[in-house]
């Protein structure tokens, strides 16, 4: 980990030097354990403040959309697998243009769920935690205790199916194998074992702690519509309340919206104040896309996204 | 009122007391975190925890709160008939609030009440009929910085009581009129006792490292602090998410809608917050606070310049620490405070 910080540092560095980007995205150590940053370089002195951990639970791709034209200009960004599915999509849906990215690879072994290191120690504050090689050192004022990553690992990063980069300009560290991955299919499974008055429930009991913050949307990269339908107002679309058809209707057409295009990648979760298991909502769309088109997201920039074309041969009726 | 002490194994009995005149609520682990909720016996309330998941602004300030409920009968007599909601029945006690909790309530009540034509009587009727009966910290988070905030560990603003945990006994002190219709009949407390809550405030207090200053924020100008360079940097991992604004206790801004259905509606408000640009957005389509950066400058602005120039050096932030640990891109306030008064 530290020596792929290292590279990332001494690249950044030198892409700034060389004028070749005027930044680039990466992450910061945090200020609080297990939550480093997203962080802008823009010298070569700012790019020694990038590191790299098994902390970095954003998606980086978010920060090259949703900025005023012109603001930054070429940008180096760190991506691991999901990552840069990511930027794969934002090209496909011409949002940025692949000359305007440099993108520095990482293959991702996974990051940590912050929650699942803090539900071992119910009630108590976590004041550091550190890695040691595949474990992490966790402490606090009375307790210090040595925790394999693997078992602290964020869900999306069990059923991970690319964790290397899909496209990159330049790799941080070796590739790791082909067939490093997990079963994506098993997001979706709960859901496909319960009768549809189950799911509904099983829906409902998951958003109850929702404060419609919006973090899972803010920190999507497939949320870039300039005006997002739960703040249109003329007219409104959606209800303000804590009303469980208005939360309802915000995480269902979320959902939808992310059909054929999330990279599961996480962020959504991540960012959730609530612990809200955000992904959980996409997967069985996302599992009927890769079914139904025989389409994974992100993983290819010539291939066509499924629900942005017409086949003539199209099997349903109404569409003709 | 002289403090008083209540006997933890006595504590049972004393809630049990209260539960007769009010409606009890406390701060219990649920899910792994310390979460309010009511309390239905003495055994499930939190003695040991830093401060809970969400602040308690809930009771006072619903998140979705409805105002009043109307009926159309324009072909009627009466026309438009409005029907007040029912005031919150009864008395209710929150015990073992954090003090900045009810620090953070008391520079509300500047904001929710100041003179009788204004008042939000939302807010009011339940801040009149509900009893803050605090615990003070021993334990403070590396993430507290209460101290920096016109707030402290054992700070008694905004609370009726303050209970400090003394092991086997609570020392309860009463500081107001509702404090001491809960006190009452409790034994005093001995010199000892209360030098024991003494010693244990100086030690939470030495446990606080994290310090923002204040200073230079104070003496610059309004415009100076709005100019200043570092916003461009601020903002720029921020989501503008809502997670900081409604994690946080003294965040109060609010959006008000009419629902109507047929003849019939109500008039509903609910949290909003400055991080959106809906909130601001005028009729005319311009927005006064268009930018990201205006608005994650709006939102420490707020709270650490234009509260206290208005409130007489009240500060909009009592240092919880909530925003902190839960903003996704780690937006640490004491940073950003730190940088403004650089």
């Amino acid at each position: 980990m530290e020596a792929v910080a290292e590279k990332i540092r001494e690249t950044a560095a030198k892409l700034l030097s060389e004028g070749k980007v005027d930044c680039v995205i990466g992450y910061a150590q945090g200020s609080v354990p297990m939550r480093d940053y997203p962080y802008f370089a823009y010298t070569p002195e700012e790019a020694q403040n990038l590191t790299w951990s098994p902390f970095c639970c954003n998606n980086l791709a978010n920060f090259l959309i949703r900025r005023p034209k012109g603001e930054i200009g070429k940008v180096a960004i760190t991506a691991q697998g999901c990552v840069s599915r990511s930027i794969v999509g934002l090209i496909k849906e011409n949002q940025i243009a692949r000359e305007d990215v440099y993108i520095l690879g990482v293959p991702s072994p996974g990051m940590v769920d912050r929650r699942k290191v803090a539900e071992r120690f119910p009630l108590k504050t976590i004041t550091e935690v550190t890695v040691d090689g595949e474990d992490l050192i966790v402490k606090g004022a009375d307790f210090e205790e040595r925790i394999p990553q693997k078992e602290v690992r964020r869900d999306n990063c069990y059923t991970c199916v690319q964790r290397n980069p899909v496209i990159c300009d330049e790799m941080m560290a070796e590739e790791g194998p082909a067939d490093w991955g997990g079963d994506i299919d098993k997001v979706a499974a709960p859901w496909e074992k319960l009768e549809p008055a189950q799911r509904w429930e099983a829906f409902v009991g998951e958003i109850d702690s929702c404060i419609r913050c919006y973090a899972c949307r803010d920190a999507c990269p497939l949320c870039y519509c300039h005006v997002c339908f739960v703040d249109e107002s003329m007219p409104q679309w959606c209800g303000k309340t804590q009303d469980e058809a208005d939360v309802a209707t915000f995480h269902i057409l979320r959902a939808f919206h992310c059909a054929g295009r999330c990279t599961d990648c996480g962020a959504c979760e991540s960012a959730c104040p609530q612990g809200i298991k955000v992904r959980r909502f996409t997967s069985k769309i996302e599992k009927d896309i890769r079914e139904l088109y025989d389409y994974t997201p992100g993983m290819d920039l010539e291939a066509t996204p499924p629900l942005s074309v017409y086949r003539p041969n199209d099997p349903q009726e109404f569409i003709k | 009122m002289a403090d008083k002490i209540l006997a933890k194994d006595k504590l049972g009995e004393f809630l049990g007391k209260l539960q007769a005149d009010y409606e009890l609520h406390a701060p219990q682990e649920i899910e792994g975190k310390a979460q309010w909720a009511p309390l239905a016996q003495a055994e499930d309330a939190l003695w040991e925890f830093s401060n809970t998941h969400m602040s308690p602004k809930e009771y006072f300030f619903p998140q979705t709160e409805c105002m009043m409920r109307f009926v159309n009968q324009q072909d009627g007599e009466d026309g438009m008939v409005m029907h007040a909601e029912p005031e919150l029945e009864g008395k209710r006690l929150l015990l073992n609030i954090r003090p900045c909790d009810a620090k953070a309530f008391s520079v509300l009540d500047m904001i929710f009440v100041q003179d009788e034509m204004t008042n939000d009587l939302y807010w009011k009727d339940k801040r009149d009929k509900t009893t803050l009966v605090g615990l003070a910290c021993s334990d403070p988070c590396p993430t507290c910085f209460c101290t920096s905030m016109n707030c402290g560990p054992a700070s008694t603003t905004g609370l009726d009581a303050l209970l400090f945990d003394l092991g086997d006994k609570l020392l309860v002190r009463a500081l107001t009129e509702k404090g001491e219709a809960v006190a009452e009949g409790l034994d005093e407390a001995g010199e000892a006792e209360a030098a024991a809550a003494e010693e244990q405030t100086k030690a939470a207090e030495a446990k606080i490292t994290s310090e923002v200053g204040m200073d230079q924020v104070n003496a610059r100008s309004v415009m100076e602090l709005y100019e200043a360079g570092m916003w461009d940097r601020v903002y720029e991992s921020c989501l503008n998410c809502g997670t900081c604004t409604y994690a946080c206790p003294t965040c109060h801004c609010f959006d008000i809608q009419d629902e109507t259905q047929g003849g019939e509606g109500r008039r509903v408000r609910n949290w909003d917050n400055c991080m959106s640009w809906l909130f601001t957005m005028h009729g005319t389509g311009h927005n006064p606070r268009g930018t990201k950066k205006d608005r994650v400058r709006q939102r420490f602005m707020h709270k650490f310049k234009y509260i206290p120039v208005k409130r007489g050096g009240e500060i909009g932030c009592v240092g919880c620490g909530r925003c902190v640990l839960l903003c996704p891109v780690n937006i640490d306030v004491r940073r950003v405070v730190n940088d403004m008064n650089a």
